[in-house]
């Protein structure tokens, strides 16, 4: 359980990380980029993935930041996890990313993956993902030709693919602060507490006049990448809540995922009940939040 | 390909400077470099937690960490925890002693490190708290009861040393 040999290259700012993979885009040289590790060194562990040249964005300083602008809070890529969960900011302002944060793997993982790394990964089972499409978080990359802001519903293309060009960076993720009175949940099933969840859910609502607005409903570890459910979102708009109705938009959940993943971890059909169920459970307790 | 490239690590007080293959994690870089065994290797990936040692006194796993990433940060190993003058064990190790949180031992300094950061977070935790804070740690000997056992005795024990 080495990783295959690779050259290692530890720059001091974005330009020269962004410079690096430039010429080894040209070069041909698999390179790839090195925040936390925690999960990329398992994969170069067993070899799943061999790249050429590591470049390690450990030295580059000024992205390890938590701050609010205004209605959003921005978090710098290489912010570790452990930091977003101690972040008074974060746990007040957008408890759901907070939630998520703490489903991450365990204590020692947090304290060294960082934020952005789980974006950039990708991960189909990844939490963030989730709370990313729903919440209509903005991904800011850096590159060749400066700087650009990617909407979370075009980040995210494929298992362990973004739409992040080989030459990017990426730098900052941001996401609205949850308005207040904003109900939220997020729920998983996983074998052991800090495994990949085989099926989770997220979810955030508000009450308007005592009926169901603003809701927001996505999936993770079901398909190639997270999932939202506007079917399900649609039947509870303007309805009063009540547990038939949650039931029945927690079946519309089930309904509209698209051939989920089936593999030795669980089988598709097995991961659409437990869409059903954690949507049932999610809904009642962030409706249950929600003032 | 892989040029040596030069690390400066302090572990455990000491300041240590070495040119290593940048594929090295700073597990092998403790054991093989500096010979300090203490620090276990078990699944080499991230699962079993058995190479857990303090990095700037943060929680980390010494196999997702390359010797590389270590450059400039303070390490701690199970090495740290025992007296130097005295020979006596830390309060946490008496503790794994006095309620068996050991059987084979090869867990052990993972679980001591993963130990030693909760009870500094929080002198005092709950049982679910200490499950929680264990949750990335594997034991194959004792069935966990005993080791949690051991955790809340060590918290006691050092609250009462320091006097909370």
């Amino acid at each position: 359980m080495k990783s295959a040999p690779f050259d290692y290259y530890a720059p001091q700012t974005l330009e020269a990380a962004v410079a690096l993979l430039s010429r080894f885009d040209r070069e041909g040289v698999d390179a790839k980029i090195l925040a936390g590790g925690q999960s990329l060194l398992p994969m170069l562990a067993m070899r799943v993935a061999r790249p050429q040249v590591l470049i390690d964005l450990g030295k580059v300083s000024g992205l390890d930041y938590i701050r609010q602008e205004r209605d959003t809070i921005a978090i710098g890529a290489m912010t570790s996890k452990r930091s977003a969960e101690d972040s008074s900011l974060v746990r007040d302002r957008q408890p759901l990313f907070h939630a998520a944060t703490k489903l991450i793997g365990h204590q020692q993982i947090r304290n060294r993956g960082s934020v952005g790394g789980s974006f950039a990964h990708a991960d189909p089972a990844s939490e963030y993902a989730a709370v990313a499409v729903a919440q209509d978080m903005q991904i800011k990359v850096f590159g060749p030709d400066g700087e650009r802001l990617i909407p979370a519903s075009e980040f995210f293309v494929s298992y362990m693919t973004t739409s992040m060009a080989g030459t990017e960076v990426l730098t900052e993720v941001r996401m609205p602060v949850l308005p207040t009175g904003s109900g939220w949940a997020i729920q998983e099933f996983a074998r052991r507490k800090g495994d990949f969840a085989l099926a989770g859910v997220a979810v955030t609502l508000r009450r308007a006049n005592g009926l169901c607005a603003d809701v927001r409903i996505s999936a993770f570890g079901v398909s190639a990448t997270a999932v939202r459910f506007p079917a399900a979102e649609a039947m509870l708009r303007g309805q009063a809540p009540s547990p038939e109705l949650f039931a029945r938009a927690a079946a519309a959940a089930r309904e509209s995922l698209d051939e989920p993943m089936n593999d030795i971890h669980a089988s598709a059909d097995y991961r659409r009940q437990l869409v059903k169920v954690l949507t049932g459970r999610c809904l009642a307790e962030a409706a249950s939040r929600a003032a | 390909m892989m040029t040596k490239q030069r690390t400066r690590i302090t572990v455990n007080g000491l300041r240590y400077e070495r040119e290593v293959e940048p594929r090295l994690t700073l597990a092998d870089f403790l054991r093989h470099e500096l010979h300090l065994g203490g620090t276990h290797v078990g699944c080499e990936h991230g699962v079993c937690g058995t190479c857990t040692v303090l990095v700037n006194g943060r929680s980390a796993r010494a196999c997702l960490t390359l010797a590389l990433q270590a450059d400039g940060t303070e390490v701690t190993t199970v090495e740290a925890l025992r007296d130097r003058a005295t020979g006596q064990l830390h309060p946490i190790q008496q503790a794994f002693v006095d309620e068996h949180g050991l059987q084979c031992g090869f867990c052990t300094p993972g679980f001591l490190m993963t130990t030693l950061e909760l009870l500094r977070d929080n002198p005092d935790p709950s049982d679910a708290e200490i499950t929680e804070a264990l949750g990335g740690n594997m034991c194959r000997c004792t069935g966990y009861q005993s080791i949690v056992a051991s955790v809340r005795l060590a918290a006691r024990r050092l609250r009462e040393t320091h006097g909370a």
